[in-house]
């Protein structure tokens, strides 16, 4: 199976006054339920504890993001999702809880340059001058929804559905374009 | 332009990032009513010039759905708060009633 599995756009980039390269594969976890009830489990399994609101929790090569006040998000490299699927599964058994990997549902792009606030602001209605590093923010992009999360100085982490890999591509590249930068954040 | 904050995840954003769900507060007619009531409760909406609450989904953010206080006529937001209320809270009521004196209150 895995050695089948290919990223949404494997290898597309783009270069302009911010870089737009495709992520490649990664492991995503859907956990819902309260997040009192899943907090041991997501510790036993990712190292980390409960984010809080709109926060990413890292804990080496995992990272569990708050999507809502009953939803996280587990990161985690791609091979590792199915086994840990299973494990999360099998700890929170009985509970009022849903595990799902979604790693194959999912669309990763990553934004680098000091300006990547200002090519995603083309397309968002959020301010991203109060962002700060390790928050995650789900809004929309033109017409499709997506989670933004500050991975790290001048970096920015953009999670979208995969049906819209190819638009949502088109879009940053669009919006990175040389000479189009609005200098608003940076 | 109408600027919402989410009771649910704190996020103040725009109205395209959220999907209107009409009037709030809306007490069903079931099984049991008279055919007058069930058709007020299906069809009768205030559509008041001024203070209106109305229901709200999160829909790009975290999904969730609250309620808001705004006026129809100025975009004014007075307050958001949760969907689990079945009358406005006393701090919304409160947030109104200092900017417009002169509201019949919510009924």
């Amino acid at each position: 199976m895995s050695e089948l599995a290919r990223s949404a756009l494997p290898g597309a980039s783009y270069e302009g006054f911010v870089t737009v390269t495709e992520a490649g594969l990664r492991g995503m976890i859907t956990l819902r339920g309260d997040l009192a009830v899943l907090a041991d489990a997501v510790k036993t399994a990712t190292g980390c504890a409960i984010p809080a609101q709109r926060r990413v929790e890292q804990a080496g090569d995992k990272a569990v993001a708050w999507m809502s006040p009953d939803e996280l998000l587990i990161l985690c490299d791609y091979a590792d999702a199915p086994g840990l699927t299973a494990s999360l599964t099998k700890d929170l058994d009985g509970q009022f809880a849903t595990v799902a990997n979604v790693s194959d549902a999912r669309a990763v792009f990553t934004l680098r340059g000091a300006q990547a606030g200002d090519a995603l602001a083309k397309l968002c209605p959020v301010d991203f001058g109060a962002l700060r590093e390790g928050e995650i923010r789900r809004t929309r992009a033109a017409q499709v929804a997506a989670a933004i999360w500050v991975s790290g100085p001048q970096e920015m982490t953009l999670v979208c559905f995969r049906s819209v890999g190819q638009y949502m591509f088109d879009l940053l590249s669009r919006a990175a374009a040389p000479g189009s930068e609005p200098k608003f954040y940076a | 332009m109408l600027l919402l904050t989410c009771p649910c995840c704190g996020v103040t954003a725009e109205e395209t990032e959220f999907a209107p769900g009409g009037e709030a507060h809306l007490k069903r007619s079931g099984p049991g009513s008279s055919d007058a009531e069930f058709d007020s409760y299906m069809f009768n909406r205030k559509n008041p010039r001024g203070v209106h609450f109305e229901r709200w989904r999160h829909a790009h953010g975290c999904g969730k759905w609250f309620l808001a206080a705004r006026c129809t006529m100025t975009l004014e937001v007075f307050g958001t708060y949760p969907a689990q209320t079945v009358e406005p809270p006393a701090e919304i009521v409160a947030a109104i009633k200092a900017k417009r004196p002169d509201w019949e209150g919510f009924a």
